[in-house]
């Protein structure tokens, strides 16, 4: 089987370069990258005028199975995934079970195996059942498949438990995942803390919360020695913070999400929940040092946290609504439309950021387009404009703060492994 | 007359145009209520559902009343008798109480933003009752009311807040309703009391009780709940009236004609002295009295009554 995708942009996002290349596929694998391949008998995809990027890894996403299928399958989920242009994606473990256990691991590859679209990563439990007391059997887990340890959502409390689950990660290789929230900080806040928050009469969560717990973790990971990622960073502090930690060469890397650097807490105005979520979108301060922090790679990384619910959990008062949005569909359209057209970051950055960037944090082979690496293309058309339709979705989440947003700049063909999984 | 929007779901936003329409529509109903029968037919044929997902005796009766007095059907729901407790969904349930033909839905409910999801999903007119720490309209336009009509005017007062801030709905649709009138507000209490950025509206803050109080034309004191003090927001109520009660010796800071008012109920020797309560200079019985007057107005102006002059 031979494909050639024929007259594109090539992405280096290693050499954050862009060239006019072709891209010969056969049997799964890149053979050749250049320009005017000939490929007598081959496939041919036209791709004149659209970006040829290394396939996209979202490194944040939860695809809710085993569990909460009515929310989410590791399925639907994938087929969300290659819409968006992602051929991989990392899931968290706060699944039913939490994914603490070699089984529950290999069931998630098991089921994306059977979906047979985009490559699925699991990440393992940090502590057993995410409880934050007790190690989950980190090496079982590794063994299993997972690439790195995180509590998402459910963060360690307990500074003792962290330091001793972040030297065992570390000896293991495995990098620890943080979403950083003090929850006596957080408080059943529901919104970020500040002036819209006080008009809503919505309870704030302070920039703090995160703040405290980013430090703390920085610490730690000074102290063990152990990989910190730090996940859907929020806060202009988080962001000097993890901007000095680097400095004094702390391994610690840092991803954000779209919604964060596009969205601020004016967007909770009328109480929609589908903008309801954790950490919640921040002030126009925090948004500008993000961006300021993607530009000059203090942020590595832009992953979603793709969280669907159904939309009986959704459409509630705005206090009992769980956190969360779904992003994976719209990622592309967003980092396109606010950072490159928006002239935040040059587009070999923006597909280093989805590609390379999360490869590295988890260790994977992954992320370039280069001849022998294994043909995982993703096909941007950076001039297709769409409106934000949710009822669009593959994915079973509709609760997005993005439907109506007109988006330039958007997958048009998804490849995993040389099968295309996506074609509009 | 201007024409009112579908729903009153707070006063953030409203001019002192419409809210000298409502305050003047309630003078008539004022009126009405003054009268030896005191019953209008003008909203006969209409309902109201009174939705209280929360304990409230005088906002629920008040509206209760005020439908009556103009002849609307009242019905009233509490959440332990409504089918929430099955399960539904407020949606849900909203939407039954439309399909059987309520004409108005009052609100009370412990989340901020229950109304608006009740307005953006069903036809009949939503008046929010209180929404979690949001707003509680329709006691700022009695409080409004109240003003207005012992002082003459609301433009140029000084306003004093006192109390609870970051839970009170009562204060943010003061702060709203006041300043649009042009009163400056001052808000009061402890710093652990006062929500983030609260003088964006353009409300002065303070945490001296004193310097609130310093020639105040009204001060407003508001409910301190015990709940607080046990999420450790503040000591205690014995240091708490030490500091943030309103007793004779402070109240002479304020301007000599100074109104004290209270949306209720009163915590008596905590936020307010006994003689200040219920001393010359307080009008807190007044103000529950008017309240049914701005209630009748609002329901009047939302339900779309004929001519209350019709009613002679």
């Amino acid at each position: 089987m031979r494909l050639l995708i024929k007259g594109g942009t090539v992405v280096d996002p290693v050499a954050g370069s862009l060239a006019e290349s072709d891209v010969l596929v056969e049997n799964g694998v890149i053979t050749r990258v250049g320009r005017g391949i000939a490929a007598p008998g081959a496939k041919v995809i036209e791709a004149g005028g659209k970006l040829v990027a290394p396939g996209l890894i979202d490194m944040h996403v939860h695809l809710r199975e085993p569990g909460h299928e009515a929310k989410e399958t590791v399925e639907t989920g994938c087929r969300a995934a290659v819409r968006g242009g992602f051929t991989a994606v990392a899931c968290m473990p706060n699944t039913s079970p939490v994914a603490d256990s070699r089984a529950v691991i290999r069931y998630i590859l098991e089921r994306a195996r059977e979906a047979g679209l985009a490559r699925v990563y699991p990440v393992g439990a940090l502590t057993r059942g995410s409880g934050g007391e007790e190690l989950s059997e980190m090496a079982d887990l590794k063994e299993a498949g997972a690439v790195a340890l995180s509590d998402d959502g459910r963060p360690v409390a307990n500074p003792g438990v962290m330091r001793r689950a972040m030297q065992y990660a570390g000896m293991l290789g495995l990098p620890v995942i943080s979403h950083c929230e003090d929850p006596d900080l957080a408080d059943g806040g529901v919104m970020n803390e500040g002036y819209t928050a006080t008009r809503l009469g919505l309870k704030g969560i302070p920039g703090a919360a995160e703040e405290v717990m980013v430090a703390r973790d920085i610490i730690l990971a000074g102290l063990t020695g152990c990989r910190l990622h730090i996940a859907h960073v929020s806060t202009a502090g988080s962001v000097r913070l993890i901007r000095e930690a680097k400095a004094r060469g702390i391994p610690v890397t840092a991803e954000v999400t779209p919604h964060h650097f596009t969205l601020t807490d004016r967007a909770v105005e009328g109480y929609d929940t589908s903008t309801k979520v954790n950490p919640p979108l921040r002030g126009e301060a925090d948004v500008a040092a993000i961006r300021e922090a993607l530009a000059d790679g203090t942020i590595d990384v832009i992953a979603t946290d793709h969280a669907p619910h159904t939309p009986e959990e959704k459409d509630v008062e705005y206090d009992r609504a769980p956190f969360g949005m779904v992003g994976l569909e719209t990622a592309v359209g967003l980092v396109w439309t606010e950072l490159v057209a928006g002239g935040v970051i040059s587009p070999a950055r923006a597909i280093a950021m989805m590609t390379v960037n999360p490869a590295s944090v988890l260790g994977l082979e992954a992320g370039l387009l280069a001849p022998g690496s294994a043909a995982d293309i993703t096909v941007i058309d950076p001039e297709l404009e769409e409106r934000v339709d949710p009822d669009t979705f593959y994915s079973k989440g509709r609760n997005t703060p993005f439907a109506g947003r007109l988006l330039k700049g958007l997958p048009v063909m998804t490849m995993v492994g040389g099968k295309i999984v996506y074609r509009r | 007359m201007a024409r009112m929007k579908k729903d009153l779901l707070g006063l953030e936003g409203a001019g002192e145009r419409e809210i000298n329409q409502i305050l003047d529509m309630a003078a008539s109903m004022k009126e009405i209520m003054g009268r030896q029968i005191k019953k209008v037919p003008t909203l006969r044929g209409k309902t109201v559902v009174n939705m209280f997902y929360e304990p409230s005796t005088r906002t629920r009766t008040s509206f209760e009343l005020a439908a009556k007095y103009l002849s609307a059907d009242a019905v009233n729901i509490s959440s332990s008798t409504s089918s929430a407790v099955k399960g539904e969904s407020l949606k849900d349930t909203a939407a039954t109480i439309a399909a059987l033909g309520a004409d108005v839905v009052v609100l009370r409910h412990p989340m901020a933003g229950a109304p608006h999801l009740l307005a953006g999903t069903i036809k009949p007119a939503v008046i929010n009752a209180g929404d979690g720490a949001h707003e509680h309209p329709t006691q700022a336009l009695l409080d409004l009311f109240t003003v207005r009509e012992k002082k003459g005017r609301i433009s140029g007062l000084q306003v004093a807040i006192v109390g609870d801030i970051t839970h009170s709905r009562v204060a943010r649709s003061d702060i709203w309703g006041f300043t649009a009138m042009g009163a400056s507000v001052r808000l009061c209490g402890p710093a652990t009391l006062i929500p983030a950025e609260i003088e964006r509206t353009g409300a002065r803050c303070c945490t001296r009780m004193e310097d609130a109080l310093e020639g105040a034309d009204v001060v407003i004191m508001l409910r301190i709940q015990l709940e607080r003090q046990r999420q450790g927001l503040f000591p205690g109520i014995r240091e708490y009236g030490r500091l943030y009660g309103l007793n004779r010796e402070r109240l002479a800071l304020a301007a000599r004609d100074a109104l004290v008012m209270h949306p209720g109920p009163v915590n008596r020797g905590v936020e307010i002295s006994h003689d200040v309560a219920d001393g010359v200079q307080s009008v807190i019985n007044e103000q529950v009295t008017n309240g049914v007057a701005v209630r009748m107005a609002l329901l009047y102006l939302l339900a779309g009554g004929g001519a209350v002059e019709a009613a002679d």
